[in-house]
C-alpha cells in the first residue's frame, strides 16, 4: 500500500488535518447556512481552487520537460484587465458586460500561452528563459493596465467566480472540479495524454516516431495560459479588486511544488492530475495549519518549508533505499570492508 | 589439479525485482589472468549479475568476495575504486562533453590543481589508440555513432588499473575489424593478470576469446565450463534449453529474385546527399526486395538510411515514392509514406523508458492517427499481445515498463513498434543488436517473411554474414560513399572486406 504513488502525499494530508483537527475540534464541521456549505474544509477547497487550476495547466507543461514560470504573472494580467473593462462599465452588475470583461481576460491569456508556446516550441527557446521573459514583463504589464492603482470592483456577477454558490458549494470549487474532470477526461480518453508523455520522456524517440511534438508543447502552454486566466479572474473576484503586484505572486512556485509533490517529475514523461490535485491541496491545507496553530508570521515560512521537505524526502527513491538499507541488513563487519586497491591515475 | 585462488567469487546471489526473480541461487566466480564469458539468452540475467556485483542493484541475499574479504559496494563508483572496472551494456556516457573528457571524467588529469588538458587529450587518443581507433578526442561525444560511443566506454574502463575488467555487450554494435582488435587488448590484459567477465552473444568471438564460461537460463545458474570442454552447439543447447533450429531453408528462398526484377520500384534515390554525413548517392528499391547496406563504422550506413526516412534532410538530390518525387523533410514524412525506421540506438532515438511496452508499440501508429483518434485500450492490448508473443518478448506482461527489460527485449520492443504500422519500405538500423541467437534467427526468419509478403526492406548491420544471409542486394559504403551495389548471387563476406578496405567499384 505504500507503494502506491499517492500514499504519502495523501498520508501528509490526512495528518495535517488531523493536526487541525486536535487543535480545533471544529475544524471538520461543516453547516449548511442560506442554502450554503460553510467550514474549514470548505474554505481549504476554495481558497485553493486557483492553485489547483495552475498546477494542473502546469502538469501538462512540465510533463513535456518544460516549465512555465510567466503563470503568476499571467494570474495579474487576467485579474487587471477584466476589472479594469469591469471598472469602466456603466452598469458593474450587468451580466453582459462581466462576460465581455471575462472573455476579454481569458482570450489575453491564451495569446500569452501562445506566446510562451511559440517562443518554446518554434524558436527553440528553453522553457525556463523563454517564460520568464513573460515572468518579468508580465507583472508590468499588469501594472500598466492598471496604472500602478489597485482597481476595486463591484460587479456582483463578477465577484460570483469568487465567493459565489451553485449547489450549496462555491463556484470556485465547481470551476476547478470542472476543470480537473475535463482536463483528465481529455487527456486519458484521447491520445493525448500517451503523446505527451511520450515526448516529454524521450523528445527524439518520439519525433523518430512520427510524432509532432511542436504542437503539442505549442498546446500546453496555451492551457497552461488558460488555466492561470481562469485562476487570475478567482483571485481577483475574491477579493473583489485587481492588485497588480501581489496578485498570483509566487504561484507558479507553489504550482510546481504541488505537482511534484504529486508525483510528477519535473524532468518530465509520466504526469499524474490527481496527484496535482492531492499536492494543491496539500499546500492549501497547509498554510490554513499555520493559522489555525497560531504560529507566528515570521515562522510561517519555514514551517511550510520544512513540511514540504519532510514530503518530499519519503517520496525521494534514493532516501528510502538509504532508509531500507540501513534497517534491513547491518553490513557483515567494518572489518571486511573492501581492500583498499591501488589506483594510479 | 589445483586452482589457484579465485579474485572474485560471487555465492548464492538471489535478486527479485517486483514480480520477477532476475536471479536465483546463482554461483559465480572468476580467476585472475582469464577471460570469463557469461552466457544466456535475452533476460536470462547476465546483466543483473553484474549490476549487482557493482553495487546498482542490491542483492536479496548471498555473498560476494573480491581478493578474498567480502564486499559489499554501495555503487558502482566504490566498486571502481576497489578495482572492479565496467562498462554496461547501455553506454552511459556524457553526450555533451568531448570524447577525452567522457574517458576521464571524475580522474582528469590534473598539473598544478588544474586540469591538464592537453595531457587530457593526448592520453585519450593513446588509449582510442590501443583500440585501433582514430579520432579527434576534443569532439563532441553525441555526434559520434553508437559503436565509437562503445569503444570509448571501453577505453574508459580500460585506463584504470583495475583488477577485475566487466564488458556487457561490448562488441554489440562493432564491426569484424574492431572486434578483433579489441579481442588482441583483451588477450594483452589476461596476460598481466587481469579478471576479465565478458558478455556477449556472438558465439564466435566467446570460443575465440573465453577460457571458462557460465551459463546462465531464467536467472538460475546452469553451469561452469571450460571452453575446450564444451562444443558450440553444446553451449547453445544449454542456454536456450533445448536444440537451436538451423536456417538452411531462409538462405535457399532469401537469394531467388527472379520474381523482383518484374516487381515495381518502390523507393529511389537519385543524387541524395548530405554535407558531411553521406556523398550523393543513387539507390532504387523494389517491393518485395530486401537491400542490405555494408561498411564499416562511420561509413555513413546509418546517415544513408536517414535520408530516406526523413530523419534528417537531404542538401540536394530527389527521392522518388512510387514513381512521385517527394519531399522527405520529416520523420513525418516517412511515415506519410508508409516509410519505417527502427534506430540502432535504441535507448536515446529508440524508446521511451519509463513508458510500458504496451505504450511504446503503439506510439508510431498512435502518432500516425493523431491525438483525436485514440487506439482503443482493447486494439492495444490486443496489438501488444499479438507482438509480444511473436517477438517472445520477456516478461510477457505488457504493462511492464521498457527501462526494466533487458537489452535485447527492448530492441524486440522497437521492432514490433514499426511492424504493427504494416510499413512498406521497413528500416532496420542494427535490429539484432544485442539479440540473442535463438531470437536472432526469428527476427531473421520474419524479415525473410515480410519481403516475400512484399514488403521492401533496407537491412543494416555491422554482421556482414546476416546482411548476406537476408539481401537480394547488398549495398556496399565506404568513408561514406556508396562504393558498390552489387546482387547477391553467391557474394561472400569476403568479397565485401575487399570491397570495402579497397575501396573500389564494383
Ligand atoms: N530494474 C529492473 N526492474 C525490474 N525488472 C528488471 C530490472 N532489471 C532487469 N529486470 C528483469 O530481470 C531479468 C534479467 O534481466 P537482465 O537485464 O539481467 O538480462 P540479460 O541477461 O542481461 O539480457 P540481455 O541479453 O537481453 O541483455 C529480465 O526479466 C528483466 O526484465
Ligand atoms: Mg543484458
Amino acid at each position: 500500500m505504500t507503494g502506491h504513488r499517492l500514499f504519502w502525499p495523501i498520508a501528509a494530508l490526512v495528518a495535517l488535518l488531523l493536526v487541525d483537527l486536535a487543535v480545533k475540534p471544529s475544524f471538520f464541521s461543516v453547516e449548511l447556512r442560506d442554502g450554503h456549505l460553510y467550514g474549514s474544509l470548505v474554505d481549504i477547497l476554495r481558497l485553493g481552487a486557483p492553485l489547483i487550476l495552475v498546477g494542473i495547466g502546469m502538469t501538462l507543461v512540465v510533463a513535456t520537460r518544460g516549465i512555465d514560470l510567466s503563470v503568476g504573472s499571467v494570474v495579474a494580467i487576467s485579474g487587471a484587465l477584466a476589472c479594469l473593462h469591469l471598472s469602466g462599465l456603466g452598469d458593474q452588475n450587468s451580466v453582459g458586460g462581466t462576460l465581455v470583461a471575462v472573455a476579454m481576460a481569458l482570450g489575453l491569456c491564451l495569446a500569452l500561452g501562445a506566446w510562451n508556446g511559440f517562443l518554446v516550441a518554434v524558436l527553440g527557446i528553453q522553457p525556463i528563459i523563454a517564460t520568464l521573459i513573460l515572468m518579468v514583463a508580465g507583472r508590468g504589464i499588469a501594472q500598466l493596465i492598471t496604472d500602478g492603482q489597485i482597481i476595486t470592483i463591484t460587479s456582483g456577477p463578477f465577484r460570483a467566480i469568487g465567493s459565489g454558490y451553485l449547489l450549496t458549494l462555491p463556484l470556485s470549487i465547481l470551476i476547478a472540479l470542472v476543470v480537473f474532470v475535463l482536463t483528465s477526461v481529455l487527456v486519458r480518453r484521447s491520445a493525448l495524454g500517451l503523446l505527451i508523455e511520450a515526448v516529454g520522456g524521450n523528445p527524439e524517440a518520439s519525433r523518430l516516431s512520427g510524432l509532432r511534438s511542436g504542437r503539442l508543447i505549442w498546446l500546453v502552454y496555451v492551457f497552461g495560459g488558460l488555466c492561470a486566466g481562469v485562476a487570475g479572474l478567482m483571485i481577483s473576484a475574491n477579493t473583489s479588486g485587481a492588485d497588480a503586484n501581489h496578485a498570483g505572486l509566487w504561484i507558479e512556485l507553489d504550482a510546481i511544488l504541488a505537482l511534484t509533490i504529486g508525483g510528477t517529475q519535473l524532468t518530465g514523461g509520466r504526469f499524474s492530475l490527481g496527484g496535482t490535485v492531492i499536492g494543491a491541496l496539500l499546500i492549501q491545507t497547509l498554510t490554513t495549519t499555520v493559522y489555525t496553530l497560531g504560529i507566528p508570521d515570521t515562522a510561517t515560512l519555514l514551517v511550510k518549508a520544512m513540511v514540504v521537505l519532510l514530503v518530499c524526502l519519503v517520496q525521494s527513491p534514493a532516501f528510502r533505499a538509504k532508509v531500507r538499507r540501513r534497517r534491513k541488513s547491518p553490513p557483515p563487519a567494518p572489518a571486511d570492508r573492501p581492500v583498499k586497491v591501488e589506483v594510479s591515475a | 589439479m589445483t586452482e589457484p585462488e579465485a579474485i572474485l567469487r560471487m555465492t548464492g546471489i538471489r535478486k527479485e525485482f517486483p514480480g520477477v526473480v532476475a536471479l536465483d541461487d546463482v554461483d559465480f566466480r572468476m580467476f585472475p589472468g582469464e577471460v570469463h564469458a557469461l552466457m544466456g539468452e535475452n533476460g536470462a540475467g547476465k546483466s543483473t549479475l553484474i549490476k549487482t556485483l557493482t553495487g546498482v542493484h542490491g542483492i536479496d541475499a548471498g555473498t560476494i568476495e573480491l581478493g578474498g574479504s567480502a564486499v559489499s559496494f554501495a555503487g558502482p563508483p566504490e566498486a571502481q575504486r576497489a578495482g572492479v572496472s565496467t562498462v554496461y551494456q547501455e553506454v552511459n556516457l556524457c553526450p555533451n562533453l568531448s570524447v577525452a573528457e567522457n574517458i576521464f571524467i571524475g580522474r582528469e588529469p590534473r598539473r598544478f590543481g588544474r586540469i591538464h588538458w592537453a595531457g587530457m587529450r593526448r592520453r585519450a587518443e593513446v588509449l582510442l589508440g590501443a583500440l585501433d581507433l582514430r579520432l579527434d578526442v576534443s569532439a563532441g561525444l553525441g555526434s559520434q555513432s553508437i559503436a565509437v560511443q562503445q569503444m570509448v566506454a571501453i577505453a574508459r574502463a580500460l585506463d584504470v588499473s583495475a583488477r577485475v575488467l566487466v564488458l556487457d555487450e561490448p562488441t554489440s554494435s562493432l564491426d569484424a575489424g574492431e572486434v578483433e582488435q579489441l579481442l588482441k587488448v583483451l588477450r594483452s590484459l589476461r596476460e598481466d593478470g587481469m579478471a576479465i567477465l565478458f558478455v556477449s552473444h556472438f558465439i564466435d568471438q566467446v570460443f575465440a576469446i573465453a577460457d571458462r564460461m557460465t551459463v546462465l537460463r531464467n536467472g538460475k545458474l546452469v553451469g561452469e565450463y571450460r571452453t575446450s570442454d564444451i562444443t558450440p552447439v553444446e553451449l547453445v543447447t544449454r542456454m536456450i534449453g533445448k536444440e537451436l533450429e538451423v536456417l538452411d531453408d531462409l538462405e535457399e528462398s532469401a537469394h531467388d529474385r527472379s520474381d523482383l526484377a518484374a516487381a515495381p520500384v518502390f523507393l529511389q534515390a537519385d543524387g541524395l546527399s548530405r554535407k558531411g554525413a553521406v556523398a550523393p548517392f543513387s539507390l532504387e528499391i523494389r517491393q518485395g526486395e530486401v537491400v542490405g547496406l555494408a561498411g564499416l563504422l562511420g561509413s555513413g550506413r546509418t546517415e544513408l538510411a536517414r535520408l530516406l526516412f526523413g530523419a534528417d534532410h537531404s542538401d540536394s538530390g530527389t527521392l522518388t515514392v512510387d514513381g512521385a518525387v517527394v519531399p522527405m523533410r520529416t520523420p513525418r514524412a516517412g511515415m506519410d509514406h508508409r516509410i519505417a525506421f527502427s534506430p540502432e540506438d535504441r535507448k536515446t532515438e529508440g524508446l521511451v523508458g519509463e513508458l510500458t511496452v504496451r505504450e511504446n508499440i503503439v506510439l508510431a501508429l498512435q502518432a500516425a492517427r493523431g491525438w483525436s483518434r485514440p487506439l482503443s485500450r482493447k486494439r492495444q492490448d490486443e496489438l501488444a499481445a499479438r507482438y509480444v508473443a511473436a517477438l517472445d518478448i520477456r516478461p510477457t506482461s505488457p504493462e511492464t515498463l521498457v527501462r526494466n527489460l533487458s537489452g535485447g527485449n527492448q530492441q524486440k520492443v522497437l521492432l514490433a513498434r514499426w511492424l504493427i504500422t504494416e510499413p512498406r519500405l521497413l528500416i532496420l538500423d542494427e535490429p539484432t543488436r544485442g539479440i540473442d541467437i535463438g531470437a536472432k534467427t526469428e527476427i531473421q526468419r520474419l524479415v525473410a517473411k515480410l519481403s516475400g509478403d512484399g514488403m521492401a526492406v533496407l537491412f543494416i548491420s555491422a554482421e556482414l554474414e546476416e546482411v548476406l544471409r537476408l539481401s537480394h542486394r547488398v549495398t556496399v559504403l565506404r568513408d561514406r560513399k556508396v562504393v558498390a551495389q552489387l546482387d547477391n548471387e553467391s557474394l561472400t563476406a569476403d568479397e565485401i572486406m575487399s570491397i570495402i578496405a579497397e575501396g573500389s567499384s564494383a
